[in-house]
């Protein structure tokens, strides 16, 4: 590099997964295959744990959010997400819509009465919630699993926002 | 000098889910170690009752994404085995070759983005230095590794997580002819990666010996879907009779339950594989390794990594050799006669033995079930060694290298709790 050129500050990116089967994380991991060197450059993963230990939570320039919320912690932990950054994106069908993650809602009263217990047993909330019900969602990239490409597309999108 | 504290990992990083671990020493013991699942629980096992069996593969695929479409097989090999459906001989060569897409990608996912950063003594497999040739190499070899086995899952299940077109009964997507032949291109191109790879893992000096009993399916061929279970103690169990041998056991700190065989822990695995059956690998894969595989059998949990590399190679050979050899036609799937009935399949998936029930009524609906996953098989494995492994490091070692070794051994087991919390009917005590 050459002295006095200006380096461009890196995107700092968050990915964070509530209750799921982490399937977006895979599909954002594979798709990282074709796109690593490139994002090596452009973004810094500042909380990943799929990639890392030691996880930053905090001024993520944007926070990619996969899963439902089944818990007052998850709530608690999403509004710090969403404190900490500039855009929020709800990846596939459990953050977007709350399902599979969360089918106990629409369970019957017996199903319902079999899996009491283990609810209260582990503080879970006594219905699932889909992100958008806890905190403001800028963008949603659905499927289970999102596609590679709708990924890549709203990844440009919110990098080329915050580059201007 | 007495140390008495206690350690609590509440989040473990590079492993596929959320867990924790809580270890308590007191006088240089430990007393006690938790496993935790920390994930919370989406009742798979509950939410499968009442739903026509034909959806049932794609729906508990999504118990994990890493795992998907060995969930996919295992249940449509429990829903044949309940219907008497006897699938083609170009079904299983389908099967066999899903499973070699998965376990060359997330092999690779485990070996390049979970374990090689302990080795380098690095944070991330991102944080690697570009200047570095063995590092720089390992870098492009991790990325195409993985997106060759990608493609193998793509042409040939649908899609890399859960796999649109293996049904129960055959496939209802099959992989053109110029897609083979990119494949056989994207496979042959990595072998030397995967050469690589085996020797990072082969010259690696993490070691943890001790004496478990072993458990895996074991078919005449190296592979993943075919065979009896055997044991480290030489028997062999009918598939159908898995619920007879390995007790389940509740852990009222955990999300998940976890397993025993004959009142002790055993260890599920690419090792116990390798242990049993390094002697089934084909011609070629023996050839390239050499004396590598004189490791084996072995004792060493951290060989579990060694033996995921050498599986990779299996995978990619076996693949080849199958994609140059055999015509791949469309072809129906096999129709079902309904019946009520209980059917079990059980399948080698990427982390160990992997085992659905389910229960059909005459018109086709699901009365119930059970899944049994690996990770909750190795669950008081991975107890046990943590115990015995920071035992090892006392009183001397600071607790910020114990929280290391401790993640670098629960790595090595590569457990996956998105798999460990789906639902199982349980008593509490």
């Amino acid at each position: 590099m050459r002295t006095g050129q200006k380096t461009k500050k890196k995107i700092k990116i968050g990915w964070f997964v509530f209750s799921c089967s982490g399937d977006n994380t895979i599909i954002m991991v594979e798709t990282m295959n074709e796109y690593w060197q490139k994002w090596r450059k452009t973004y810094d993963f500042k909380y990943a744990r799929v990639f890392r230990n030691n996880n930053i939570l905090k001024d993520i320039d944007i926070a990619f959010v996969e899963g439902a919320i089944a818990s007052e912690r998850h709530k608690a932990r999403l509004e710090l997400i969403r404190k900490e950054s500039k855009k929020l994106v709800a990846v596939g069908s459990c953050a977007i819509t709350g399902l599979p993650a969360g089918q106990r809602n629409s369970f019957s009263l017996e199903q319902q009465e079999t899996i009491d217990f283990l609810l209260k047993r582990f503080a879970a909330l006594p219905r699932v919630l889909r992100v958008s019900d806890v905190v403001k969602v800028d963008e949603i990239i659905p499927g289970c699993p999102m596609k590679s490409e709708d990924f890549v597309k709203v990844l440009n999108k919110l990098t080329s926002q915050l580059d201007a | 000098m007495h140390r008495d504290f206690d350690l609590n990992l509440t989040h473990l990083t590079k492993i596929e889910g959320a867990a924790s671990v809580e270890l308590r020493v007191r006088n240089n013991k430990v007393e006690h170690v938790y496993f935790k699942t920390t994930e919370y629980k989406r009742f798979f096992t509950q939410g499968m009752i009442g739903k026509p069996y034909v959806v049932l593969p794609q729906y508990l695929a999504r118990i994990c994404g890493t795992c998907s479409n060995a969930h996919i097989l295992c249940s449509i090999k429990a829903c044949e085995n309940a219907l008497d459906i006897i699938p083609s001989e170009q079904t299983m060569v389908l099967r066999d070759l899903v499973m070699d897409g998965m376990i060359i990608r997330d092999h690779a996912l485990h070996l390049y983005l979970f374990v090689l950063p302990d080795l380098f003594s690095k944070d991330s497999f991102l944080d690697f230095d570009d200047s570095d040739h063995l590092q720089h190499q390992l870098l492009h070899d991790g990325f195409d590794i993985k997106a060759a086995g990608s493609y193998l899952s793509e042409i040939v299940a649908g899609r890399i997580v859960h796999g649109v077109f293996p049904v129960i009964g055959g496939f209802v997507g099959f992989p053109k002819k110029q897609e083979i032949k990119q494949a056989i291109l994207k496979l042959e191109k990595i072998r030397p990666a995967v050469l690589r790879l085996i020797k990072v893992f082969e010259d690696c000096d993490f070691k943890f010996d001790r004496q478990t009993n072993f458990v895996a399916l074991t078919p005449s061929e190296y592979g993943f879907l075919r065979g009896k279970i055997l044991t480290g103690k030489g028997r062999y169990i009918e598939e159908k009779n898995f619920r007879d041998y390995f007790e389940k056991t509740i852990l009222p700190y955990s999300q998940a339950a976890a397993f025993k065989h004959e009142g002790s822990p055993y260890l599920v695995g690419a090792l116990a594989r390798m242990n049993f059956a390094k002697d089934n690998l084909g011609p070629e894969t023996k050839k390239s390794l050499g004396k590598t595989l004189s490791s084996f059998p072995s004792t060493n949990v951290f060989y579990n990594n060694l033996a995921q590399a050498i599986e990779i190679l299996h995978c990619l050979d076996h693949a080849v050799n199958v994609l140059k050899t055999v015509k791949i036609a469309d072809e129906k799937p096999v129709d079902a006669k309904l019946k009520q009935s209980t059917g079990i399949g059980i399948i080698e998936a990427p982390r160990g033995t992997l085992y659905h029930e389910v229960i059909l009524g005459n018109q086709g609906k699901v009365l119930g079930g059970e899944v049994v996953v690996p990770t909750q098989q190795n669950q008081l494995s991975i107890e046990r060694d943590i115990a015995a492994l920071v035992e090892t490091f006392l009183p001397q070692a600071s607790q910020e290298k114990i929280l290391f070794e401790m993640e670098k051994l629960v790595r090595a087991y590569d457990p996956c709790m998105s798999c460990a919390a789906h639902f199982l009917k349980v008593k509490w005590l």
